[in-house]
Order: C-alpha cells, then structure tokens, then sequence
C-alpha cells in the first residue's frame, strides 16, 4: 500500500487538492464520495491509508454481483439489504467469498461507469451500456467481438493497474507486443501495431499524428446520453419548501435542487486536441485570474512539435461552480452530511462553502461566485466497427472537425490564401480574356469575309 | 488541302494526357477543399492513381519526342513571337493572315514552341516534382528531408502549379477554335489530317 500513501500524500492525491466539476471535491464530504474514491470506511481525515486492512477486496473480486458498497458509509459494505417491503435480508457473504474471482466487466463499471454520481455522468464512454455492448458499440468489450475483460487493456501487476493518465502519462514508449512480449497493452497499438490498415493504406500514415480513437470513435455516448453541462448556480430552488428534481427525455436530471441544472447529450462528437498522454491540474490552492472565459480544470498537455503527442478526441464537461473572487480560487463546499453546514441539507452556498474550506485548512474570503469551468476527459472506449469510422473528409474539409488543431498542414482543410487568391484571378482571367477574345472575332466576323 | 500533321502516338499521348491532367485539375481541386464530390478518400486515389498513370505516359512522351527528333519542333523561336502576339491581338479580327505558315516539320508557332516548352520543360516537371515529394510525405522523416522541406509549402506550390495548369487549359481549349473553322484544329488533333490552305 505504500505506492498508494504516497500518492494520496502528494498533491495529486484524490483526497488533498484536487477538485473537477461534477461533485467538485472530496473533502469533507468522504463519507459519500468514497463508495468509490478507493475508501473502505474513509469517512474522514484520520483514514488510514497504510492499512491493508483498509483496502476493499471484494468490490473488484466479488463474482456473484450479491456485494454491494452501502451509501454514505464511507465506502463499508452493505451488510443487510432491505426489499421493497421493508423486509431486510442479510448479505451472503459467505457465497460472496467462496466465489472470489479475477475482475469482470461488472466490478470495474460499479464505480468507473457510475462515476460523478450517476450512470454515464462522468465519463462520456464508459456507461453501463458496455455491460452488454453490441459490436457496434464496442468491438472489444462486446461478446459478438472480441469479448475482452477489462484487464485485457489495462494490464495488472501485482494490484497495479495500467491506464492511469493524470501528472504521468498511462503510457511512455509506443511499444507492442510484436516487437515485446512483455509489454503491457494499455494503448492500441500495443496490440494492433503502428501501422494496423492493409499496407499501403493511407491510414497507416496517419498514426504518427492522429490517435486512433480520433478515427475510430465517431461520437461517444452513443447508447446512453451523458451529462456534459453542470450549472451548480442553479441549485437550492425549491417547491413548497422542499428540493425537487426534473427529467428530460433521457430520463436523467435536467434540473435537482440538490445539484443544479444539466445538459445531457447523445452521440456527442468529441473535442480534438494534441494529446502526449499527461493532464495538467489545477487545485484549489491555485490563484486564477481570469474567470472571463470557462478556466480549464484540467489542461491538456501536447503540442504539434512532440513527436509523442498525437491529436486525441476528449469529452469536454463544462459547468459552473462556487469561486472565491477574493482570493482568486475556486472551493470545495460541504455538500454531504447531517449538519447544517451541507449544502444538500440546507441549501446555503456560504455555510457550505465556509465549512468545506475549513475542513480542508484553506482560507476563503466569505464571498463566492460561480465560474464556468471545463473538464476534460480522454476518450477512449466505445471502438466502432472499422465500417463506422470517421470519414477522411470529416477532417480534410473546411469545414473540418479539426478545426482548432494548430501546428500541422491538413490537405482541405488548410489553404494560402494569397494563392488561392492569385490562382483563381489567374483562372478567371484567362476565361474572362478567351471570352472577351471570342466576342471580339465574332463581332468582327463580318468585317473579314 | 490535306497535310498529315499528328501521328497516331502524338494524338494517343495528347488525349490521355489532356483526360489525366483534366482528372488530376477535378480531383486536385476536390483535394484542395474547394468542392466536395467524390469525397476526399475517393478523390485523393483517383489523383494518386491519374499522376502514376501520367508519370508512366510522361516518359514515354519525353523518349518520343526524343528519338522522332520533334524535339526539334519545341525549340523557341522568339523571332516572330511579337508578330503573333500581333496576329492574335489584332490581326485575327481583321482578317489579316497567320503569319506562321503550319508544316508537319514546323507545325508549332513561335508562341506554341514557347508555351509548350515551358510547359514541358518546367511547369509538368514542377508538378511532378511537387506531386512526388507531397506523395512521399511520409517518409520524408527517413529520407532525412523533413527539416529542408514544409508539406504547407509543397502543398501550397503544387495548388499553384494546378491553377497554372488550370489557365493553361483553358486558353488552350480556345486556341483550337482558332483555325480556318472553330473544329479545324480539334479535327486536326483527332484525325491526325488538318485541311491547310496552301501558301500564297
């Protein structure tokens, strides 16, 4: 466990400065966020990470789907579950620990496909539709395709798992397991090669700059709408005195007194930016200065001169959250608990926000706005079929879905315009000279015979 | 009267070469993002697939004009170029006689004999040159070319030669209406026979 403390110590640990623009920050409000920020009984700052005793076993290895985490424990398991009725039966967990087992599908999605507190918020692919993907969805999670576990990706070693891509990128060298047999197949081309199209084929050209999601993830989302725009400046309205909730036709919130308004989208065509394979992160200790335009929690590290770095579609969640405008930063409120300082108890932006940053041993100014925000997500999953990847002229066009990606020469998209300038003047003069040449014979027809 | 002007392989080359270069101008264009058509993927092989076609032909061209000695029809004579440029600037409205007189020995006038060696000798071979290094891009890395070379620029200099190509078209397709009738030099390049009026 000692790799873990380390990092829950350094400031890229999920429990210290970081924060997004889903439920914001963890801090003084673990006993509900740690159902799955990697808790077991982490319901505040005396949690003990260098036990081992406080690692959750069963969440990942439990094969009969019968274990399940209890809400606002701290992330402890549910030891009685209570149907409809009312009537409670105890959890068998003597079943659930005869039958441990290596990680399906379903152990993973409890938290990655839930993340941000709901099916489909966080992530934009990875929802509970890969549960029972169809090939069109996911080529490799899908029973009708390559019907892979998680871990066929992300590569395990000894309760490490490959994938992570926050300060240090998931991957450093593009090595595969053609030209290794050890290395660990967390990118595409671990499997498939630098140059996985039939030979010759152009696309086999392309890989040194452009990802192979950006071709062969057309839209994520593409089952289930996922949550892209969270408006906390909209939380705390009330009917009759009492919080409320509104769908939209997805059946997901667009409004909840508790949260704020939302957007959910389907089938979202991605963002494409330069991508080496590292985020930077903003903390909340991090002054900001201007909040004019959506400030990026998350920045996306790559530029067109890194021979590493190649053009990445992501999923951009933007939103709006409580900023201190004194102190030039953004906070973590209290959300959860059974005080009243929580938010979701008393729909007070200013207690919460006082206690939350009290909590944390961080300073606030007792003001607060909201600030637009914007939070990135690689993606990744959601691999279609070869037959449904994005069309050459999606990007070689002018109207190319690469529209911001700067740095490199897109055939179609790009042009000089002073050539096309003087190019077509050259065209259309000649036309215009022929013509007016052709005039003047036929005028002068006459006059020769 | 009749004078046979175009052997058969001089009309073979001279339309296969005129449909490869109207192909590689539509897909070129298509290419550029100027209009969308074929789609970019189906225009971009097309293209490949005219230019190889035309590089193929291109030799052959330049080793028949070699060893027929028509080469010698492509030298620039800019003695009379000023009285042509006369001729199609004044002349040809008021009736005044082409000053060239058209032997299959010399069946170029100085203004073609100028036009059609540039044309040979420099804005094909630009076009081929930019065409190969813009297809070779990629290996451009390994060919130790990528710090000398800019694909915006080859890019940029290949749309360039093809909006020359593109005017160079268009004037050409006039001139052939030129002639004694508007379809005696079309006729002429088809059938290899042009009806020439004997010299006075």
């Amino acid at each position: 466990m000692q790799n873990a403390y380390e990092e829950h110590k350094s400031k890229f640990g999920k429990g210290a400065l970081t924060f997004n623009n889903f439920c914001i920050a963890i801090g003084s409000n673990e006993p509900k966020c740690t159902t799955c920020h990697a808790g077991y009984g982490w319901k505040d700052k005396s949690f003990d990470f260098t036990s081992e005793e406080n690692v959750d076993c069963l969440v990942c290895h439990d094969s009969t789907g019968l274990y399940e985490k209890a809400d606002g424990t701290g992330g402890m398991p549910m030891f009685e579950k209570t149907d409809k009725d009312g009537v409670k039966t105890p959890v068998d967990f003597k079943t659930i620990v005869a039958n441990v087992a290596k990680p399906k599908i379903a152990n993973c999605a409890s938290c990655h496909f839930m993340g941000g507190g709901g099916d489909a918020v966080k992530h934009g692919d990875l929802d509970s539709s890969l549960l029972n993907a169809s090939r069109s969805l996911d080529v490799h999670l899908s029973k009708e395709g390559a019907n892979f576990t998680c871990q066929r990706c992300h590569t395990t070693e000894n309760h490490q798992i490959a994938g992570r891509s926050y300060s240090t990128p998931a991957f450093e060298e593009r090595t595969t397991l053609i030209e290794n047999d050890m290395a660990s197949r967390i990118t595409c081309e671990s499997c498939h090669t630098a140059t996985p199209h039939k030979t010759g084929h152009k696309a086999n050209d392309h890989t040194d700059k452009v990802a192979c999601q950006t071709c062969h993830i057309p839209a994520f989302a593409r089952e289930k709408a996922t949550e892209m725009y969270w408006d906390w400046s909209q939380a705390g309205k009330l009917k009759d005195g009492k919080p409320y909730s509104v769908k939209n036709e997805f059946g997901t919130n667009s409004y909840a007194s508790l949260k704020g308004s939302f957007d959910w989208q389907k089938n979202v065509i991605p963002e494409y930016h330069w991508y080496s394979g590292s985020m930077d992160y903003l903390l909340l200790t991090d002054k900001v200065e201007d909040t004019s335009k959506p400030v990026e929690i998350t920045k996306i590290i790559g530029n067109a001169n890194d021979p590493k770095a190649r053009i990445m579609p992501f999923k951009a969640h933007r939103g709006k959250q409580p900023f201190d405008p004194v102190n030039k930063t953004f906070v973590a409120p209290h959300l959860y608990g059974k005080d009243d300082t929580a938010y979701w108890k008393n729909f007070d932006w200013q207690k919460a926000i006082k206690a939350g940053q009290e909590y944390m041993g961080l300073p606030y100014s007792d003001e607060y706005t909201f600030v637009e925000t914007v939070y990135y997500y690689p993606i990744t999953h959601m691999v279609a079929p070869k037959d449904n990847t994005v069309a050459c002229a999606s990007c070689h066009s002018q109207d190319s879905l690469l529209k911001n990606i700067d740095g490199v020469w897109i055939p179609g998209r790009d042009s000089e315009g002073f050539i096309d300038t003087f190019g077509w003047i050259l065209v259309f003069g000649s036309l215009a000279g022929v013509l007016l040449h052709a005039c003047l014979r036929i005028m002068t027809r006459n006059k020769r015979k | 009267m009749k004078v046979y002007f175009y052997t058969r392989f001089e009309r073979f080359w001279h339309w296969v070469q005129a449909f490869l270069i109207i192909g590689m101008l539509v897909t070129g264009f298509e290419i550029h993002g100027t209009y969308n058509w074929l789609g970019f993927d189906k225009a971009m092989q097309w293209h490949n697939c005219f230019a190889a076609s035309w590089g193929i032909l291109y030799v052959f061209i330049l080793f028949w004009i070699a060893v027929t000695g028509e080469w010698k029809q492509y030298i620039p004579k800019l003695k009379n170029v000023s009285s042509m440029i006369i001729y199609y600037s004044f002349g040809i409205f008021t009736g005044m006689e082409h000053p060239a007189h058209k032997t299959p020995e010399a069946k170029h006038n100085p203004l073609q004999r100028l036009i059609y060696v540039s044309l040979l000798s420099i804005l094909l071979p630009f076009q081929i040159g930019t065409g190969i290094l813009y297809y070779i891009y990629n290996d451009w890395a390994a060919l130790g070319l990528e710090t000398t070379l800019s694909l915006k620029w080859i890019s940029v200099l290949h749309t360039l030669g093809a909006f020359s190509l593109l005017a160079f078209v268009i004037v050409h397709m006039y001139m052939t209406t030129t002639g004694p009738t508007v379809f005696t030099y079309l006729k002429g390049m088809l059938t290899g026979y042009e009806d020439e009026p004997a010299k006075k």
